[in-house]
């Protein structure tokens, strides 16, 4: 498991509308791959053009190359469901499928798909899932109330029991802790270290200590100029990025001296 | 710009702080009521005017004696206050008496014709007393059923077209501005449409039971695509997202994930369309016919209504007119509970799959 990405030359549109521009940069697997910037500035559209989520919305293209294993994404003949399975996703806000039990959210992804398996199979699926979100002890002796009724951590923590109980190779989460108090966040940041020993992360991030503590790659985003074009401005290891980055609009960014 | 700004000093009023204020008691309403309509009562009694003067004086007694009374005591804002709520409860309780009228005038003239034999004898060789209703309702029910039927797929699947595939797309725009004419068809249109329909494929004076059902899905397809539209568009884009980004394919999204969101609504909006057409009378009374016997096969014969029942038994006349107008007003009470059942129905089925929060 656990696959890197190459991404060269990215550009993406909302139609008409060049939103992010020329990205370059390679994702190491089995490591934790942060972006951080401004709001606007296209991390979360960069995040999704690496599964094939950018496409849902209507208008929305890209041009250039994702080369996942060898494969790229946006070749002919790949199919954007196929590359979702392999390549996960999480989001903001945590969104546990309303009218299915703590249990079926955890499967949604295999029982959505009409995968049969006998009952044990599913069992230890649910609390291998679980288990990996740090979520089994808090909701396994009530795995049949609905997803709905856990509180906003667990629910992230659900939604990302639920992204792995898919196996993916590779888990991308779209500022996964930014609707949830410290002692949640602290969980799942945890949680995001142990879950690199198996699966390539690529995490966005407005939190600049959150980048710090759990991410071995910084990539740094920002706008040219307003009404211009997101681009990668820096990507580096973080303890580089943090200390000494190359240029000098990271390091204006990152100490708070950003205008 | 040199000038500066002086904070104003302390205000001589500053040290009380007012926050009480006269009020009127909490009965004054109703005092203010029984004084106005108690005067004009009085008047009307003296100048010898019918109720109705009396009520009008009375309330207009009221627009004043209440306003004044807080004016005198509570000061503008809470004579205004009083004044306006008067208005709005004078006009909740305007629309309330027709609806309230309504249903006394037909329970009052149907209860009386209720009985185990109006539910269940047709009105097969009946000319004067006795007689029922039970062809009537078997016709209602096999054409609501088959209009159901046939219009629910349709209308769920355009809904599902025009929110998951067709957005922005110039057919999707189209098909929503049709369904809008369509919803402001006149049902006897409707109801000539199928009637002509039928002419062209069985030739003249055609008159069954699946033609009407056919007419009143024409008019419920607009309304059950309306319905399930606004009930699929409230449904968070975020959840087709969790479940693209597991690797589940559209389909399979909108079949297992966005419709049983929706389901709650969508089957309230169906219910409530049901509701609509089961009291249509015009294409019914064109392409359904009347009759007085049983017909349980709606792709032969004529096959009577409910509401073509009442038109039918109302325009009757002659030597049993009266007899005609008591089932009549038998089958209109009938008719508007179940009207209203559907209603309530509607209301315990979204309660039921209303997605659940378990707090």
């Amino acid at each position: 498991m656990a696959k890197s990405i190459d991404v060269s030359d990215l550009d993406i549109y909302y139609g008409d509308f060049l939103a992010v521009q020329g990205v370059n940069m390679t994702i190491k697997a089995r490591s934790v791959t942060a972006f951080i910037g401004p709001s606007g500035c296209g991390k979360s559209t960069v995040l999704r053009s690496l599964n094939r989520m950018h496409e849902v919305i209507p208008g929305a293209r890209v041009e250039g190359k994702v080369v996942v294993d060898g494969q790229s994404l946006y070749g002919a003949g790949v199919d954007p469901v196929a590359v979702r399975r392999q390549i996960g996703m999480v989001f903001q806000r945590p969104n546990p499928f309303p009218t299915m039990s703590i249990y079926d959210n955890v499967l949604a992804g295999n029982k959505l798909n009409a995968k049969r398996m006998k009952k044990s199979e599913a069992d230890s699926i649910v609390e291998r899932s679980l288990k990996g979100a740090n979520l089994w002890n808090e909701v396994k002796d009530r795995l049949n109330k609905p997803g709905m009724s856990l509180s906003g951590g667990q629910q992230q923590r659900l939604c990302i029991a639920r992204a792995i109980a898919v196996e993916p190779q590779v888990l991308l989460m779209d500022e996964p802790c930014s609707a949830l108090d410290p002692i949640s966040t602290a969980a799942i940041e945890d949680l995001i270290h142990e879950l690199k020993s198996d699966y390539t992360i690529v995490i966005v991030t407005h939190n600049m200590q959150q980048a710090a503590r759990v991410s071995d790659d910084t990539g740094f985003f920002n706008l040219k100029a307003t009404g211009e074009p997101g681009h990668l401005v820096e990507f580096n290891p973080t303890s580089k990025m943090f200390t000494q980055p190359d240029e000098e609009s990271t390091e204006a960014y990152i100490s708070g001296r950003f205008g | 710009m040199s000038s500066t700004i002086t904070p104003p000093g302390p205000r001589a009023d500053r040290d009380s702080m007012p926050l009480t204020n006269p009020q009127l008691p909490a009965l004054a309403p109703w005092l203010a009521g029984v004084i106005a309509f108690g005067l004009a009562a009085l008047t009307g009694l003296l100048l010898g005017w019918g109720w109705v003067g009396t009520a009008v004086l009375g309330w207009l007694l009221l627009l004043v004696v209440l306003p004044v009374w807080s004016l005198l005591v509570e000061g503008e804002r809470r004579a205004k206050d009083r004044f306006v709520t008067t208005l709005v409860w004078s006009a909740f309780g305007l629309a309330m008496i027709p609806l309230v009228a309504l249903i006394y005038q037909v329970v009052s003239k149907g209860a009386a014709v209720l009985s185990a034999e109006f539910l269940t004898y047709s009105m097969r060789g009946i000319l004067g007393e006795g007689g029922g209703i039970y062809h009537a309702l078997i016709g209602t029910f096999i054409v609501t059923t088959c209009a159901t039927i046939m219009s629910v797929p349709i209308g769920v699947m355009a809904a599902i077209y025009l929110v998951e595939y067709g957005k922005g797309k110039k057919l999707a725009r189209w098909i929503t501005f049709l369904v809008d004419v369509m919803t402001g068809i006149p049902s006897i249109v409707a109801g000539l449409f199928a009637f002509a329909l039928f002419t062209l494929i069985f030739g003249p004076a055609i008159r069954f039971g699946f033609g009407g059902a056919v007419a009143l899905s024409v008019l419920m397809i607009p309304i059950v695509v309306r319905a399930t539209e606004e009930m699929l568009k409230l449904v968070p884009d975020e959840l087709r997202e969790a479940s693209y980004a597991l690797g589940v394919p559209k389909w399979r999204t909108i079949v297992k994930v966005v419709l049983p969101t929706a389901l709650g609504g969508i089957v309230t909006g169906v219910t409530l369309a049901i509701a609509r057409v089961a009291g249509e009378t015009a294409p019914l009374l064109i392409i359904a016919g009347t009759t007085t016997s049983t017909n349980f096969n709606p792709f032969e014969g004529r096959m009577m209504t409910l509401p073509v029942f009442i038109y039918s038994s109302v325009t009757t006349g002659g030597k049993y007119a009266a007899e005609n107008e008591a089932r009549a007003w038998g089958a209109a009470l009938v008719l508007v509970a179940i009207v209203m059942i559907l209603n309530l129905v509607a209301r315990v089925i979204g309660r039921v799959f209303a997605p659940k929060t378990g707090r």
